[in-house]
């Protein structure tokens, strides 16, 4: 009997766990299959599908399939280029003198510490004197500089469980150490590249402050910039944020459910060392 | 190794190390640069003359500063405490064996994952005054009863604590996690042998072994939450009355919408301080070990 | 195949020190063995002769050409590791071929060498499987094979069959006699295990905390170990040692501890009255029923491993261990009756043998 209530408890638990994660997000997003009057009824309805206006008015007049494209040109690019230089890095710190690497790792995980706000004056006047706001590699640069140290970091870690006696026979049979890093180690490192993308790309598809003050123009602003300024004519309109909200988080929420084991040992390794 | 070998190492974090020192050391380096002069963005005819000291002495008087500096105190204190208290309830669930535990972990990594301004959103949309889904649950039809949540500076605090508690749980859930599973199977089974009950062995086992674990999900949890901007900005633009003014929106403002990049570096600066000296207790007061343990 | 030479060659890992000052010569084709306890340096010279790791001191000379300034690309030596460290994502002809292709030997070339190697090591069916659908044995053949098909001037060998079960270990150890009987290469081996030392070497350096404590051929350090680490280390069951000294009796030196006396033969002078250990291996020890001068024992306890029985017997307060036939029949508690012969004996001094 005791066990049994043991066991209902803790299911309750589980339940209301999974109740405050998933409710509210379940209930905002499916506002975005409603009609304009279910969405602001009283009583609201909880999960009420009745058309799809607010994807057609959020594509058509807000342009929102143009954020989406932006949001994938920048993240995107950013994760390939935090990816290349960050595997090498990484590779690099796993196998230096660990007081060396320790030093290193720490000077640059440091510099995922500082507020954006202390950062983004003085990048912004660059891009400006460059030339670059409102371009895509106005955003994609700094976007590297920001997902870079949990890459490197991540990617140290994943290497240094690699056994070096890899390396050690592939030198013996003749390879440079370039040649062993291109031939033996890198493609045998998909894991951990893998891992280091998908959070680095989460990253930076979420990011918002920089995006704001780069990009002031509609035609480049990134999925968050849009959502977070979409403008009614009189009222907020509710349906087409959540209609677009559902389209620039299901890639996500997709990408949560196919590589949770992934994402949690990334994090997790992060923490603890892996 | 060798020589040459080093430099081969030290060659590939190059690119690496050249990109951080100019997207982030010079930045920074040029905020503190910034800070000591007067700029206005927009006036170009005004110059930037070298004002010293000026900017942090206004800081120090302004009481719009001082204000917004409280309200990222109580912002920081409140959900770094309840995120920590929740994250820990989460990892313990899940790190229990039982059916459905994937999707469990699916379940909370979703806030994590999905954008901060989405979720600002939604806790707009859930805490709307007129139709919000919070207020039907509270009071029911009865509308009259509604409270305007983000209209009132003390609720409007409450909300953007709320909204990110929601989000980010999940996030020191998963870092708790990783301590958690560290702790091997047998020692919780030689302690039920010797007769420990649940809490017992939560007190005398669990909450030891998982102090470092903690330690790195407060430490990151402080940091971040000094950084808060998206969530104030999208549901309360730092109102009403500056009740949600938190450190970086102000800074923002200042910065960017009235154009005082000096002032609003020297802001930015003193936001860098806060957090750098933040670190620096934690590394002093949990001592360098444990970061190196888990670098 | 070359001639290997290592001079004074001392390393260090902070503050351990991992090598010191170690001398050795290989000839050309011959097949030396390094044995120690783990942590006795012994893999750590494997690394610095391939050149994967610095040494801080001291010279590795090939053919009597120093190679320390070479990278292990040009040294020309092939290694296999304890883990054979075969590439998982290349299939068992790609690992064979790997050294070949970075030599740049021609495709055919490659693919000549590959098949002959692999029917020579009977791994022919494997040649398009990946190293992880073989089985524990079937890797190591292809480590192997990937050394041996480069032909280099050098072999180095770490721990190869530690990881292989008992009785695919001795099989394989045949087969590395023979393999080398067929190719009298030149080869570094490194083991903990003593048989394999005995049975594989032309010469075993057995070493101890980063220096080489006797350097010769396996009978020699069986029947004359250079100190007791040696003399215990090697032989199983380990060799008794006695302490005790020599005193004068009737003209001769005879040893003796507070329990039981010892005759020996050709006892340097020099030792009167010298605390020394009296070494004698438990094959030497004979249990006799004659009476002839013996020593009285009791008997402790017996292992009986099957083929043979070890007998654990106490004199006073000295213990041994000496070997019994299977059908020999003794008890606990039993008195027994020993004989040891004195040409059996070793001698030695503060550790260190006496001829």
């Amino acid at each position: 009997m005791r066990k049994f209530l043991k066991k209902l408890g803790f299911f309750i638990c589980i339940t209301l766990a999974a109740i405050f994660s998933l409710a509210p997000f379940l209930l905002f997003v499916s506002s975005a299959f409603k009609t304009q009057t279910q969405v602001t009824a009283i009583p609201p309805r909880w999960l009420q599908a009745g058309s799809l206006e607010f994807f057609h008015s959020a594509i058509a007049r807000h342009g929102i399939l143009q954020y989406l494209m932006n949001s994938i040109i920048v993240a995107g690019t950013a994760t390939l280029v935090t990816i290349s230089l960050g595997t090498l890095a990484g590779y690099a710190l796993a196998r230096l003198p660990r007081r060396l690497a320790q030093m290193i790792l720490m000077g640059i995980l440091a510099c995922a510490m500082f507020p954006q706000i202390a950062i983004a004056g003085p990048i912004w006047r660059f891009m400006r004197f460059m030339g670059w706001l409102n371009t895509y590699q106005g955003l994609i640069l700094p976007y590297v500089s920001l997902t870079l140290p949990l890459a490197v970091w991540i990617l140290s870690l994943f290497f240094r469980e690699m056994p070096e006696e890899l390396e050690s026979a592939a030198r013996v049979d003749g390879c440079t150490r370039l040649g062993a890093l291109m031939r033996v180690i890198l493609p045998l490192s998909a894991p951990g590249v893998f891992t280091a993308a998908i959070l680095s790309f989460i990253y930076a598809w979420n990011e918002f402050f920089l995006a704001l003050l780069i990009m002031t123009d509609p035609l480049k602003q990134t999925m968050p910039v849009g959502i977070a300024l979409f403008q009614g004519e009189h009222t907020i309109p509710w349906g087409e944020i959540a209609a677009v909200s559902f389209i620039t988080t299901a890639p996500l929420v997709l990408m949560v459910l196919l590589f949770q084991r992934r994402i949690v040992t990334g994090l997790s390794a992060g923490a603890m060392k892996g | 190794m060798t020589r040459k070998d080093q430099s081969f190492f030290l060659t590939l974090l190059v690119p690496v190390i050249l990109v951080l020192l100019l997207f982030i050391a010079a930045p920074i380096g040029q905020s503190i640069f910034l800070s000591f002069h007067r700029i206005i963005i927009g006036l170009p005819q005004l110059k930037t003359p070298f004002v010293g000291l000026d900017n942090y002495q206004q800081l120090l008087t302004d009481p719009v500063a001082r204000h917004s500096f409280w309200i990222t105190i109580i912002f920081v204190a409140t959900t770094t405490f309840f995120e920590l208290l929740i994250g820990l309830l989460l990892a313990l669930m899940i790190n229990q064996h039982f059916p459905g535990r994937g999707a469990l972990r699916a379940c909370i990594l979703i806030p994590w994952a999905i954008p901060t301004v989405v979720a600002a959103q939604m806790w707009r949309f859930l805490l709307n005054d007129a139709y919000g889904m919070v207020n039907y649950a509270v009071f029911g039809s009865e509308t009259s009863h509604y409270i305007p949540w983000l209209a009132q500076p003390a609720t409007a605090l409450v909300a953007i604590i709320i909204a990110d508690i929601w989000k980010t749980s999940s996030f020191a859930a998963l870092l708790i996690l990783a301590g958690l599973q560290v702790i091997p199977e047998e020692i919780y089974q030689a302690a039920k042998v010797d007769g420990a009950v649940v809490w017992r062995r939560f007190w005398h086992i669990t909450w030891p072994l998982i102090r470092p674990a903690l330690l790195v999900a407060l430490l990151f949890r402080t940091i971040d939450a000094f950084r808060v901007f998206d969530i104030a900005f999208v549901m309360t633009q730092g109102g009403p009355a500056d009740a949600t003014n938190v450190l970086q929106l102000y800074g923002y403002k200042k910065m960017f919408v009235e154009g005082w990049m000096g002032y609003g570096s020297t802001i930015s600066v003193c936001i860098f301080i806060m957090v750098l000296s933040l670190a620096i207790i934690y590394v002093r007061m949990v001592g360098r070990r444990l970061l190196e343990a888990s670098v | 195949m070359a001639s290997l030479r290592l001079k004074g060659i001392s390393k260090r890992f902070g503050d351990v020190v991992a090598l010191s000052k170690v001398d050795l010569y290989v000839e050309e084709g011959e097949f030396c063995v390094l044995l120690g306890p783990s942590g006795c340096g012994k893999s750590t010279l494997l690394q610095i002769v391939a050149g994967l790791t610095p040494q801080d001191e001291g010279s590795v000379l090939v053919d009597g050409q120093p190679i320390d300034q070479l990278t292990p690309r040009d040294r020309d030596v092939a290694m296999v590791f304890q883990s054979y460290a075969l590439y998982p994502h290349m299939t068992v002809a790609q690992n064979l071929g790997f050294g070949l292709r970075m030599r740049g030997l021609t495709k055919n070339m490659i693919e000549k060498r590959v098949l002959e190697m692999a029917s020579l090591l009977g791994i022919q069916e494997l040649l398009n499987r990946r190293p992880k659908e073989l089985s524990g044995g079937q890797r190591q053949r292809v480590a192997m094979g990937r050394a041996l098909v480069r032909r280099p001037k050098l072999f180095l060998l770490d721990e190869p069959l530690s990881n292989l079960d008992a009785r695919l270990r001795v099989n394989v150890r045949l087969e590395l006699k023979k393999l080398h009987e067929q190719i009298q290469g030149t080869i570094l081996y490194v083991t903990h295990d003593q048989v394999e030392a005995m049975t594989l070497g032309d010469k075993v350096v057995v070493m101890k905390e980063g220096r080489g404590c006797q350097i010769d051929p396996p009978e020699t350090i069986y029947e004359r170990p250079a100190d007791t680490f040696v003399a215990t280390f090697i032989g199983s069951p380990a060799m008794n040692l006695f302490k005790g000294k020599f005193a004068r009796s009737k003209g001769h030196l005879i040893f003796f501890n507070k329990n039981f006396s010892l005759n020996a033969v050709d006892v340097p002078s020099h030792l009167e009255g010298a605390d020394v250990e009296m070494g004698i291996r438990p094959e030497d020890i004979k249990v006799t029923h004659g009476r002839e001068k013996t020593l009285g024992a009791k008997v402790e306890m017996i292992s009986n491993v099957g083929a043979e029985k070890y007998i654990h017997a106490r004199i006073g307060t000295t213990s041994l261990t000496l070997r019994a036939a299977r059908e020999a029949f003794f008890q606990a508690g039993e008195m027994i009756s020993l004989v040891i012969d004195p040409l059996k004996l070793h001698i030695f001094q503060k550790g260190k043998r006496v001829e």
